[in-house]
Order: C-alpha cells, then sequence, then structure tokens
C-alpha cells in the first residue's frame, strides 16, 4: 500500500469517484445537520457520551471482567483474542466444529480489521456479507471504502453491473432486465440474500455495543438483515472490540440518540437488536464472543491517544471531512479511513510502515471532524500528537530533507535578528523573481506549490523594515 | 488604548501590506501601536508538523516580546489559534515551569483584528469605504479555534459601498492546512479549486479572509486561472477610506 499523498494523487484524479463521493457525504451532511438541530440538548448528550466512554475506557479492566461472568451466565462462551490471527484462528475452529462450511455475516467493521472473510477462505469457508453494501463490496472483490456505506464509491450504474456480473457466480444470479432503479437492485438483493439466510445454520457478528452489566451485545442497523442473522442460524459468534464496552443498559439510551442521527441523519435507526446468551427454542442455540485486542491496549496506555478508542464509528468525520471527500476511503490503507481512521489506525498499527506514517499528515487541521464527533474525540489535537510522535520516533533512515528544514527554519525563527536578515534576502530576490507580483512554475521541491498554483513574489520591504524606516525608535 | 501589534512571519515577510493595513485601522480607532521588534512567529508551522521541539524558541521568542501588555492584535485567526490553544502544551513539553508560567500569562492577551475591533472596542464600523463586490472565506482556525462567528462579517457589512456576496460551502477548509498544502499537495489543490470554483460563482471582485496564508493558496490557484479577482486581508479592506479612493 502506498503512503497516503500517492493513493490520494490518484483518487483525486478519478473525477467519477469525486463526484459520487461529493453527492453523497453531501447529502449525509446535510441530514445529519438537520437532525441534530432538532436536539436543543445535543452538547449535553455529546458530553455524556464522551464521559460514559472515558469511564469505561479507564476502568475497562473491571468491566470486562464483569462482561464475562454475565455472558457465561447467560450461556454463552467468551474467548479472548490478543491479535488478528488470534481471533482469526478462534472463529476458524468454531465454525469447523459446528461441521459447516458457510456462515452468513452481519456488517462488522471488526471483522474487516481482522481480514476475516480471507482466513474463513482459506479454511475452505465461505462467508457471506448480508448488508447490502456489503454484499456489493464483497461481490466485486472490492474493499469498503467507507464505515456505514462501504460502497460510496459506487454509483447506482456501477452496481447494477456488479450485481449481473457477479450475483450469479455465488448464488441465485440477478434477474436479466436488471436497472439502476434502488428499489430493483434492493430486490435483487433480497432474492440473492434470502437464499443464504434459509440455508445458514453459522452468523457471525460484530456488535456496537457490550453491555457488561448483563452481557448483551446491541447491533443497530438498517436493512433488518442483521436480524435474520441473529434469528435464524444455531451458532452465532460475535467478533467485538474491547473498547465496545459500557457499564450497563441504561447507558445505551444515550448512544441510541448519538448514533443515529449521527451516521445516518435519522431520528432513530430502523433496526435495534439486542442478544444475550442463549434461551432454549428461541434464537442461536449456541453463542460466542470473541473479544479482540489488536492494538487496542497499547491505544489505551496512552493518555490522549486513547480519546480515539471512545469512536462509535458513526462516520460523521467522514462525511465532514474535506479530505477524504476528495479522496475516499481506499486512499487511507486502512479499513478505518478519514479522521478517525488518520488517529485509530496509526495507534492500532503503529508508524512503522510508509502509509501509516503519512495518515496523521492526512489532514489540513481545519477542525470539522472535532466539532462533528458525538463523542468529543479532538481529532485535530489527536493528529498532531500522532505527527509529534511519528517525527520524535528513532529513524530508521539518516534525517530526511524535512527535518534539515524544520531544523533551519526552527533556527531562523528563535532569533528576530536572523528573522531580518531572510527578510531582506527575500526582498532582494522578490525584486527579481516575479514580474507582475506572482511566481509561475518553480523547480522541485517548491514545484509542490506551483505545478498548480502561483506563489506570491516576496515585497520589496518587509513589515518589519517598514516599522524601522517609517517609526523607528518607537519600541 | 495602548495595542502590541503581532505582525506573525508570514505577514511581516511576504505580506507587509495586510500588516500596515492593521495598524492604519487600530490608530483610525484610537489606538496607540506598539511594534515589539524582537517578534518572530507563533510557532504552529513547527508545532503542526509534528517537531514540537522546533517550536519551542518561536514561542520563548513569542512571550519575550509580548510580556507586559494588555493586548496584543494579530491579523490572523491560524496564528492567535496557535499561540491560545497550543503554547502550553509546546511550553509543557520543553519542561520549563517559567516558560509555562509566561506562556500562561500571556497567551490570554492575544487576539485576531475582528475579535478585537467587536469584542474589545466594541466596534463594527470602521469608517471604511470599499465600493465593491466582495466574498468572504472564513478560515477554519478562525471559525473553529477561535469561533469568530460572524464577527468579520459585521465588520464587511459596515463598509461603505461594499457588495457583499454570500460564498457557497464558504465553510468548507481552502485545502491550505500549513506544510498539508506541500506535503499532499493533489488533495490541497482539489480542495482549492473547489473553493476558486466556488468563489468565480459569486461574481465578486475581491475574495477577502483573515488569515494571509489560506488568501496565499486560494489566490495561487485563482491567478493560476487568470480568473481576475483579488484576494485581500480582512484589515485591507477596512483600511480603505474614501479619502484614500
Amino acid at each position: 500500500m502506498p503512503a497516503f499523498p500517492e493513493a490520494a494523487s490518484s483518487a483525486v484524479a478519478d473525477s467519477q469517484l469525486r463526484h459520487n463521493l461529493q453527492k453523497a457525504t453531501g447529502t449525509i451532511r446535510r441530514k445529519r445537520a438537520e437532525v441534530v438541530e432538532e436536539l436543543d440538548d445535543w452538547s449535553d448528550l455529546r458530553a455524556a457520551g464522551a464521559a460514559i466512554k472515558a469511564h469505561t475506557l479507564s476502568h475497562l479492566d473491571e468491566y470486562l471482567e464483569r462482561f464475562e461472568t454475565a455472558v457465561t451466565k447467560a450461556g454463552g462462551t467468551v474467548h479472548w483474542a490478543r491479535d488478528a490471527a488470534e481471533a482469526n484462528r478462534i472463529v476458524v475452529d468454531l465454525v469447523h466444529a459446528t461441521g459447516e462450511t458457510e456462515a452468513v455475516k452481519i456488517k462488522s467493521m471488526t471483522t474487516q480489521e481482522i481480514e476475516l472473510n480471507d482466513a474463513l477462505a482459506n479454511a475452505d469457508i465461505s462467508a457471506w456479507e448480508t448488508d447490502l453494501a456489503e454484499l456489493i463490496v464483497q461481490l466485486d472483490e472490492d474493499t469498503p471504502s467507507h464505515i456505514l456505506v462501504p460502497a460510496i464509491h459506487r454509483n447506482r450504474a456501477e452496481i447494477r453491473e456488479i450485481f449481473r456480473r457477479e450475483m450469479g457466480v455465488s448464488g441465485k444470479p440477478a434477474p436479466a432486465d436488471l436497472t439502476d432503479d434502488p428499489a430493483d437492485l434492493a430486490e435483487a438483493a433480497r432474492r440473492h440474500l434470502r437464499e443464504k439466510f434459509l440455508r445458514s445454520r453459522v452468523a457471525i457478528s460484530g456488535a456496537n455495543f457490550a453491555v457488561a452489566d448483563t452481557g448483551s451485545l446491541v447491533v443497530v442497523e438498517s436493512e433488518g438483515n442483521g436480524r435474520m442473522c441473529l434469528t435464524m442460524p444455531e451458532t452465532l459468534i460475535s467478533v467485538v472490540g474491547i473498547e465496545k464496552l459500557i457499564p450497563s443498559w441504561q447507558d445505551l439510551e444515550v448512544f441510541l440518540q448519538l448514533l443515529p442521527r449521527s451516521s445516518t441523519g435519522e431520528r432513530m435507526n430502523p433496526y435495534t437488536s439486542t442478544w444475550t446468551g442463549v434461551a432454549a427454542g428461541d434464537g442461536p442455540s449456541a453463542f460466542h464472543v470473541v473479544l479482540l485486542d489488536n492494538g487496542r491496549s497499547s491505544a489505551l496506555a496512552d493518555e490522549v491517544g486513547s480519546q480515539a478508542l471512545r469512536c462509535i464509528r458513526c462516520s460523521a468525520c467522514l462525511n465532514v471531512c474535506p479530505v477524504y471527500e476528495r479522496t475516499g476511503g481506499h486512499a487511507y490503507g486502512s479499513v478505518y479511513p478519514g479522521p478517525i481512521g488518520a488517529v485509530l489506525t496509526p495507534q492500532l498499527r503503529g508508524t512503522e510502515s510508509d502509509v501509516d506514517a503519512s495518515l496523521p499528515y492526512a489532514s489540513t487541521l481545519c477542525g470539522a471532524c472535532y466539532d462533528v464527533c458525538p463523542v468529543a474525540i479532538d481529532i485535530p489535537e489527536l493528529l498532531v500528537r500522532l505527527r509529534t510522535k511519528t517525527v520524535e520516533e528513532p529513524k530508521r533512515r539518516g534525517p530526511r530533507g524535512l527535518d534539515v528544514v524544520m531544523r533551519g527554519v526552527g533556527w531562523i525563527l528563535g532569533d528576530a535578528r536572523r528573522l531580518a536578515r531572510v527578510q531582506r534576502l527575500a526582498s532582494w530576490s522578490g525584486s527579481w523573481l516575479g514580474k507582475a507580483g506572482r511566481i509561475g512554475r518553480l523547480p522541485w521541491p517548491a514545484s509542490k506549490w506551483t505545478n498548480a498554483r502561483d506563489a506570491p513574489t516576496p515585497p520589496t520591504e518587509s513589515f518589519r523594515s517598514w516599522w524601522q524606516r517609517t517609526r523607528g525608535g518607537n519600541s | 488604548m495602548k495595542v502590541a501589534l503581532f505582525a506573525t512571519c508570514l505577514g511581516d515577510t511576504i505580506f507587509p501590506n495586510a500588516v500596515r493595513a492593521t495598524v492604519a485601522v487600530l490608530e483610525r480607532m484610537g489606538c496607540s501601536v506598539d511594534f515589539p521588534m524582537a517578534q518572530t512567529c507563533c510557532g504552529q508551522m513547527h508545532t503542526n508538523t509534528g517537531y514540537r521541539r522546533h517550536a519551542v524558541p518561536a514561542v520563548r521568542t513569542f512571550v519575550d516580546a509580548f510580556s507586559g501588555y494588555d493586548a496584543v492584535v494579530a491579523p490572523s485567526g491560524s496564528c492567535v489559534g496557535s499561540v491560545r490553544h497550543q503554547h502550553a502544551t509546546v511550553a509543557d513539553s520543553a519542561a520549563d515551569p517559567e516558560l509555562s508560567e509566561a506562556v500562561r500569562q500571556t497567551a490570554p492577551a492575544v487576539r485576531e483584528l475582528s475579535e478585537f475591533l467587536v469584542d474589545v472596542l466594541g466596534a463594527t464600523d470602521v469608517g471604511a469605504y470599499f465600493p465593491h463586490r466582495v466574498t468572504y472565506h472564513p478560515t477554519c482556525h478562525s471559525l473553529r479555534m477561535l469561533r469568530v462567528d460572524d464577527k468579520p462579517l459585521r465588520l464587511l457589512r459596515s463598509v461603505r459601498g461594499l457588495d457583499l456576496a454570500e460564498l457557497p460551502d464558504a465553510e468548507q477548509c481552502c485545502g491550505f492546512g500549513g506544510t498539508f498544502a506541500m506535503k499532499n499537495p493533489d488533495v490541497s489543490v482539489a480542495m482549492g479549486s473547489d473553493k476558486a470554483r466556488n468563489v468565480r460563482s459569486t461574481r465578486a471582485e475581491v475574495l477577502c479572509a483573515g488569515d494571509s496564508s489560506c488568501l496565499m493558496h486560494v489566490d495561487g490557484v485563482l491567478s493560476r486561472q487568470r480568473a481576475g479577482i483579488r484576494t485581500m486581508h480582512l484589515a485591507e479592506i477596512l483600511a480603505c477610506t474614501e479619502e484614500e479612493q
């Protein structure tokens, strides 16, 4: 995976992608703003959401133990996974134990994060995504590009092509006369998925929330496909990040208001499903929770960075991010794109690779993400902190060009006389650099600025020398 | 009222007209302006690029130059945001309690021009005259770090002769973002081009903002497109009077 600037560069050049993204994020952005505006206690709700999450994270060990006890008492089994490989192995073993070779899946970022579908495929288990957008992405052998709307980078015409081309390969084919009308596309998906719902005996999910007191898991969704997965199969396996814990059932009231308004711009999401252990004659007869760490406890150890673990995956920050709007999610090289991805991914994966080290710089620090975050994660502050960490980490290579420049400029700006000398140099160069007050194309590295933008010509006199000339002695 | 002027490194070096205009407006409003010669920069470029340690000398220079003033005014929302919201962190990281204390004394007195005019002087009409069609871009740090709200617009609405055009998607970032403009040039230019398109759609003669840095970026795009639209700092418009026209 290339670093963000390279990946973003090709994304920016794709005008169809930019059009699809601008349209989709613009629509969700407006809807969100309207429904948030309706609540006069939004800032209180936001503060409550942040406080509940912060409290839970600072006592996570206790709440995890409480959760495990409650799940076990309700007839479920808790498994602990340190990393992706361990989690995948646990899930594969659980599916093998049922003797089944396929499973239906509820849309889940956690299973995307650990690349569970690939691990299952390697173990000859077919995992079928049942969320409409995830289905589109899976059929196209693509990867999600948005937390909430994984196929946001596709338009209707493209989706019709994918359905016609791919549905027949893995199940019920799309009708020959399929149009790109949304209702038509949804109907084709419904028929394709129904066959899988009726056949599958194993379901795999994530969870939006895990309630410590009762051992309950919660999934919110729009389509109801998740509910089919939760009720029809015999075995249910839920892979849940340890940061999804909340203390009590009552805390849900805050998040069930914050989440749908922030994510889909709805007052309430159409389906909220909760499940606790097993019950004879009702739903799955075997229930497993895989609690996943995968870098979370190291993120938790950072006193400022741990804020990112409050995230409830609403994706409001993606929808307002001007950088995301131009690049889409794939440029971020992670299942968590956009502003939250830029702070979460380097914390979960570290900053050793080029892509992970470039992510904290994938922002103008405009602050729009912080304003919309329903749990008040100060993303700009985290970005700056991660940039500092990246710079101060021991280098793999020798000093880079930027290090030398930054050190030099820092030295100049540490003293007014040094700055004045540079200004005199700038004024002198300005007298021959540009004729009409603008500088056109310049060689590298200035080309990074001047390839598509003119640069201002330095003035013949700095403010400082004007002040001294006209008011000398004032100060 | 005695006011210390913080020119900012970019204003001082590249955009002295915006700083001179700031002096003109402040003096017209009855302030006595002082320019501490020891000043350099807020250190934001270093802080925001991750070179926090290299921002320490700039912060130290800042507090040395501006300590003791009741009011410090700068023609930049971004640099004032950096002083008020980042200097403490930079100073704390230097593990120098004296510097941290000096920052806590200095930073709260620093205000962006429109904040100072409206909040401190209680003025929205500064006696300006500018008979042109103008559109205004609220820069991100003015908007979301300082929360200047509509103060710049109230100042512009009081300018005689000025025809204020609403900028579509005004609150979207222009794509400058400090070193972002160099580290991610393609995304930066894509954002700047969308901003430029919106500016052109207003049929304004002048794009106005409270930050020379953001203006430099959008001006660079507009100039390359030969759009024929001037960019002016808010101070430059407020400094214009009928006598000068």
